[in-house]
């Protein structure tokens, strides 16, 4: 059932012109600072020649590219939720979900995996990028997978955090503009905490972008993961909650 | 808790913060049953289908559906309920055939016999033709044919619908009224509107509702019987009131202007007689409407007086 929901969901959603234009935003930005993140490596390399235990092509180009990735799609991720409840609520589609009989969860986490899937297609396309440098030189795969993996965890929880404020509203763009600021303020909430306590406080742990950092580097660490899951269901519970809420308004 | 009554209805409430929509309201609906659920604007009537449908929930009281609690055991209720809200929910940028096909997996109609059932609903509510348009291009009368097609694709026991015929042109409502018709044969149907002939014409039992209370229940037959039977003559030049009562078979006649006059009788009509005295006596009868005991009195009498009578 919630598979049913999830393909209606990403089906509608490619119906409209917005994923695409997303998806071709997305990818000719990140193209061009692809291609300038490869030429300042090639004037880079003759330096690093002689060094020792130097850093390779995935941290020079590949991490440096998905760091920048994740903050274009922290942007662009509030336009990509917006709609999932919102748009129902206004239409009042909402009640064919409703009164079909189904759990609130199965509604919830059938739009959450309708996101889940076009954030797999995002960030599987802006893969293919980094892959076309094995045409030239060896990769760090284990390095590439991690930072894979914690591009996929970041954009879930964007989707989660997009889906919780999607369903508190009827109006996508007041959906879309408050996602992008609990985004953004879960971005720069670890300056404060850098600028307190040397960047091992309490509010830097809350940091979104903190925790993709060491899976950037290819550090895997569980807390990281459970920290971005922690969020995840979080949220999604929140949607829930906030649904089954709204019948007794 | 095996019941008779389909749709059991129990001391329901509700409130909008201190506002007050539904009042205490109970009662049933039986198997294969057309229920016509009346009521001036804002009376609750939507409200409490909302409700029966599991998309509010009741302040107090117990709405069970087929012996499931709407609220307990909301998943086993729902699944015999098609519900039609006021507004269809339908996507526009989806097809008919899409649209549909998704409403019955949602409704867990079995896999093998969904292509059997788009089928059959698609000619039940005459939308055979229009399988591959976008539902956003079709007309008021189509989309309202496929919110009504949303609502018994999986087949359920109950329909509920809100106001199916509004907004609709003529020849559109009465094919819905057939198609409702239609349905009281196998299902049972409640049925908001407050288009009154229409109660009149498909339902078996009325019920009104005025500010959230039940103020009359019975079964439509109840609506003739026990009502005189009167129409409304209009003369050029009327006699004196005592010899149009004088007539045979008139019970009793009051005048509504200088030139109407309501003519009461219980078994047989004096239409012929009247006719006759008329060209006899040269009255100039010009005008003869007979008067349906009518529901349009009665849900008058029962929603607007009251309401006068605070002012």
């Amino acid at each position: 059932m919630i598979l049913t929901i999830a393909r209606y969901e990403i089906r509608s959603m490619f119906l409209s012109p917005l994923p695409w234009i997303i998806l071709a935003v997305v990818q000719i930005l990140l193209g061009y600072i692809f291609l300038a993140q490869v030429d300042s490596f090639f004037i880079l390399q003759p330096r690093l020649l002689g060094l020792e235990n130097t850093p390779g092509v995935t941290d020079l180009v590949i991490a440096p590219l998905f760091q920048l990735a994740a903050i274009i799609l922290l942007m662009i991720m509030p336009l990509v939720t917006m709609r999932s409840i919102a748009e129902e609520k206004r239409n009042r589609t909402l009640t064919l979900l409703i009164s079909s009989p189904l759990n609130m969860s199965d509604i919830v986490l059938g739009k959450f995996l309708g996101l889940l899937l076009f954030v797999l297609i995002l960030v599987s396309l802006l893969m293919l990028m980094p892959l076309s440098l094995y045409a030239g030189t060896e990769l760090d795969t284990g390095k590439l997978f991690s930072i894979y993996i914690s591009m996929l965890l970041l954009l879930s929880s964007f989707a989660a955090i997009g889906l919780y404020l999607s369903s508190l509203t009827e109006n996508q763009t007041i959906a879309a503009v408050s996602t992008f600021g609990a985004l953004l303020m879960l971005w720069i909430i670890d300056w404060a905490g850098e600028s307190i306590n040397g960047g091992q406080s309490v509010i830097s742990y809350l940091s979104l972008l903190q925790h993709q950092q060491k899976m950037m580097e290819g550090v895997f660490d569980s807390s990281d993961v459970a920290y971005y899951l922690l969020i995840i269901v979080g949220f999604l519970v929140l949607t829930i909650r906030q649904l089954d809420r709204e019948r007794l308004l | 808790m095996e019941s008779t009554a389909l749709i059991k209805v129990e001391n329901l409430s509700r409130y909008y913060q201190n506002n007050c929509a539904i009042d205490d309201l109970s009662f049933t609906l039986n198997p294969g049953e057309v229920l016509g659920f009346l009521g001036p604007n804002g009376a609750g009537k939507s409200t409490t289908m909302q409700i029966i449908s599991g998309n509010l929930a009741p302040s107090e009281g117990q709405v069970s559906i087929g012996g499931f609690d709407i609220i307990d055991s909301p998943r086993e209720a729902k699944q015999l309920i098609g519900y039609l809200p006021e507004h269809p929910p339908i996507y526009h940028q989806a097809s008919v055939d899409e649209y549909l096909k998704y409403c019955a997996q949602l409704r867990r109609v079995a896999r093998s016999a969904i292509a059997g059932a788009l089928e059959q609903v698609k000619l039940d509510c005459g939308l055979s033709d229009v399988g591959h348009r976008l539902i956003g291009n079709l007309s008021k009368g189509f989309q309202q044919r496929v919110g009504i097609a949303q609502a018994i694709i999986h087949n359920p026991p109950v329909v509920i619908l809100d106001e199916p015929t509004v907004g609709l042109d003529p020849i559109q409502i009465r094919e819905i009224r057939k198609l409702i018709k239609s349905l009281g044969h196998e299902r049972s149907v409640i049925l908001s509107t407050h288009i009154l002939p229409e109660v009149q014409a498909i339902c078996d039992r009325v019920q009104i509702i005025r500010a959230g209370k039940l103020v009359y229940n019975a079964p439509i037959e109840a609506l003739d019987q026990g009502n005189e039977q009167a129409f409304t003559i209009a003369l050029k030049n009327p006699p004196d009131i005592e010899d149009l009562r004088k007539i045979s078979l008139v019970d009793t006649v009051e005048p509504v202007d200088s030139n109407h006059f309501h003519v009461f009788f219980s078994a047989e009509s004096p239409a012929e007689t009247i006719v006759q005295q008329s060209v006899r006596n040269q009255w100039g009868l010009y005008e003869m409407v007979p008067r349906k005991a009518s529901l349009e009195d009665l849900f008058i009498e029962l929603t607007h007086d009251h309401e006068a009578d605070k002012r």
